[in-house]
């Protein structure tokens, strides 16, 4: 079982596998994508109160769950690479690390923009965005702490028991910020977001979310090729790999 | 006689025994160690020997468990060190090959601090050993004010006063002028007859009274 | 043969503290930095007292957490430079040990001694003398706190040579929590309310920190110390 499990994550076969695996995640991202964003804009009702001010949640929404299952799967990449030492999971974690921050960045700037009509501001410390930004400075800590060290294995572990730390925390941030902003502003900010949605509006949500969610993997699978490949350029594999 | 041997408190069996088995470090790119491994028992010494950049002190990190190499293991008496570290940690005295005191304790204290951590021990004892290694005269002095030589002798009479089985000990004569080299000598002697082991980094020859085992690094 | 795990604690705590002693300048920056800081927001707002009385729990905060910062970026630093840290590492005492003694010391050091001047900046910030004793409580878990998550941080860039601004972005995040509850707890008392529930909060953090911040800590140890 272990042998297979570490054959299954040996750097020439995490490298091919992820080649084999990138055209079909793009695919599909492309069709859902496109279903959610043509259904989403241009047929999916307005909304009784935020008229189509709200079809920025098609892409709002789905970013910001991005940012956390991102940063989750590079804590738990790292977790893994730490706890039974296979290296292939530092290469998740620092390919996962820019992705997760750029999703944090178009979350922030979306809802910033969908800010400006619903609270007449780009900016009014709603908890969420507060998380969210929050959120980004972990990304930016981690992805600093990694290059911060000449020795990269030493960076991959340092930035993997920092994103484990920050995993952690994350909740209580979030916590920790709904309590303050109910202290300070109470119920006069709109919240993003309705918890009922009409099905209508719904399900090109659900495809957005399932399509970032391949685009996700999409692009990690380029970038950890792109990290399997310049951590393993000593190996022959890699030499016949990209052999002219 | 004043270099008389250290009990070691340990057992005193001929069953200790240290050795490494195909150690391989990377350093970034940099294949630091291929392979290197050894056998030390009881009474011997090793000598670690190898041009600048070949990976001397790195081998000594491995051995005292610092660095955890990518491949191969350490083992003391025939356990993994990993298995048991506070175990192996009691029965070793590491000295860097920079004198690691603090420069702004006196040199009693540096010794209290450190030696305290192993083993219960007296200031009356500790100054005793500053005595041993030529050093008496210092050891209420900050560690600031005391010459590279005099901190050498500081840091031989903590390696001394933890009374461990093992020393592994990184340059030890850097520093030290011909009197100082021969009593590290004689103390090696002394640890080495009363059946202690010793790993010791140094890129010349040691001038020891009895056969050395040479490990080369870099061939 | 080898000493237990608090004998050995005692005796580093001992040797920290003689060192902080031995180096009163170390000890005396970060305070007089705190001062600074504290200085600096009536200079640029206002000296208007009723404005400085709303903003008193954030300034003493944010300045609070800045000079506990500064400090702790020598916290492994002077000993991993000197050689002292591999010492202490391979005495054959878990790192956990060492990194609990040390942090304790640091903060019996730093954060008692911000504790003891928050009087002076609160009396200068407008805060009425009934919120003190909340101030004192809350500084007192929220600076143990931040030297627990500082000792992470810390833990860290230990071998890095410009860790100072990596430290603060490193652990500054994480202190946020920190930031909210502590500066809401005083504020609670300046304007009379119960600061209970804040300070529960802010009790929490401190239990939750103190038991996992030293496991998290060891172990960047481990990692730096390689």
């Amino acid at each position: 079982m272990w042998t297979w499990f570490y054959r299954l994550a040996s750097p020439p076969h995490v490298y091919r596998t992820a080649a084999a695996l990138t055209p079909w995640f793009f695919a599909v991202a492309a069709v859902t994508i496109g279903y959610g964003l043509i259904d989403g804009l241009a047929f999916a009702p307005p909304d009784y109160q935020q008229g189509d001010a709200f079809r920025i949640i098609y892409v709002h929404a789905p970013s910001a769950w991005l940012s956390l299952f991102a940063y989750t799967t590079m804590a738990f990449a790292g977790a893994v690479a730490l706890i039974w030492r296979i290296k292939v999971g530092y290469a998740v974690a620092a390919a996962a690390a820019p992705i997760g921050a750029s999703f944090t960045l178009v979350a922030l700037v979306t809802g910033s923009l969908w800010g400006r009509p619903m609270w007449g501001t780009y900016w009014a410390w709603d908890p969420r965005l507060t998380s969210e930004l929050i959120l980004l400075f972990l990304y930016f800590g981690v992805i600093s702490l990694r290059q911060a060290f000449e020795d990269p294995a030493r960076g991959d572990r340092a930035a993997a028991l920092l994103g484990i730390v920050g995993v952690i925390n994350v909740p209580i941030v979030h916590f920790s910020v709904y309590w303050w902003n109910s202290l300070h502003q109470g119920g006069t900010v709109m919240r993003l977001g309705k918890p009922e949605m009409a099905t209508s509006m719904l399900w090109p949500l659900l495809a957005m979310l399932f399509g970032f969610m391949c685009f996700f993997g999409a692009v990690l699978c380029m970038r950890l090729r792109g990290e399997v490949l310049n951590r393993e350029r000593q190996s022959t594999w890699v030499r016949e790999a990209v052999k002219p | 006689m004043q270099e008389a041997t250290d009990p070691i408190d340990a057992p005193r069996a001929s069953s200790l025994d240290l050795s490494a088995d195909k150690i391989h470090v990377w350093r970034g790119d940099r294949h630091v160690l291929r392979g290197a491994g050894f056998a030390v028992k009881a009474g011997e010494l090793l000598h670690v020997a190898g041009p600048n950049g070949t990976g001397k002190t790195t081998l000594l990190r491995v051995v005292c468990g610092l660095l955890r190499p990518e491949q191969g293991a350490v083992s003391w008496c025939g356990r993994p060190i990993d298995a048991i570290r506070a175990e192996y940690q009691a029965a070793m005295a590491y000295a860097s090959h920079e004198a690691a005191l603090k420069s702004d304790l006196s040199a009693l204290e540096n010794l209290r601090y450190s030696v305290g951590l192993k083993r219960r021990v007296g200031d009356h004892e500790l100054r005793d050993t500053l005595g041993r290694t030529g050093v008496a005269a210092c050891a209420d002095l900050p560690a600031r004010v005391l010459s590279a030589g005099q901190r050498r002798r500081v840091a031989m009479a903590r390696v001394l006063a933890m009374r461990a089985p093992l020393w592994l000990l990184d340059e030890p004569f850097t520093n030290l002028d011909s009197k100082g080299t021969a009593l590290m000598c004689r103390m090696l002697e002394a640890h080495l007859d009363g059946g202690g082991l010793a790993l010791v980094v140094a890129h010349h020859a040691l001038a020891l009274a009895r056969p050395i085992r040479r490990l080369e690094l870099g061939e | 043969m080898s000493i237990g795990a608090f004998p050995a604690m005692r005796l580093i705590l001992r040797r920290e503290l003689r060192l902080y002693f031995r180096r009163p300048d170390q000890l005396l920056q970060p305070l007089v930095f705190f001062l600074i800081v504290t200085t600096l927001f009536p200079l640029a707002l206002s000296p208007r007292l009723s404005l400085l009385r709303d903003m008193a729990p954030g300034v003493l905060w944010v300045a609070a957490l800045l000079s506990s910062l500064l400090s702790l970026e020598t916290l492994f630093k002077a000993d991993a430079e000197d050689g002292t840290l591999e010492q202490l590492a391979l005495s054959g005492q878990s790192l956990g040990v060492i990194v609990i003694a040390k942090t304790l010391a640091h903060w019996l050091v730093s954060g008692v001694a911000l504790v003891a001047m928050s009087p002076l900046v609160a009396t200068a910030l407008a805060i009425p003398t009934d919120a003190f004793p909340v101030m004192f409580a809350s500084l007192a878990l929220g600076t143990l706190t931040l030297s627990w998550l500082g000792a992470i941080g810390a833990g860290l860039t230990v071998g890095l040579r410009r860790g100072s601004v990596l430290l603060s972005l490193i652990v500054l995040p994480l202190a946020m929590p920190l930031l909210i509850f502590g500066a809401s707890a005083t504020d609670r008392a300046i304007g009379g309310e119960s600061p209970a529930g804040a300070l529960y909060f802010l009790g929490a953090l401190c239990v939750f920190t103190t038991s996992l911040a030293p496991v998290a800590a060891a172990a960047a140890l481990r990692i730096t110390l390689e």
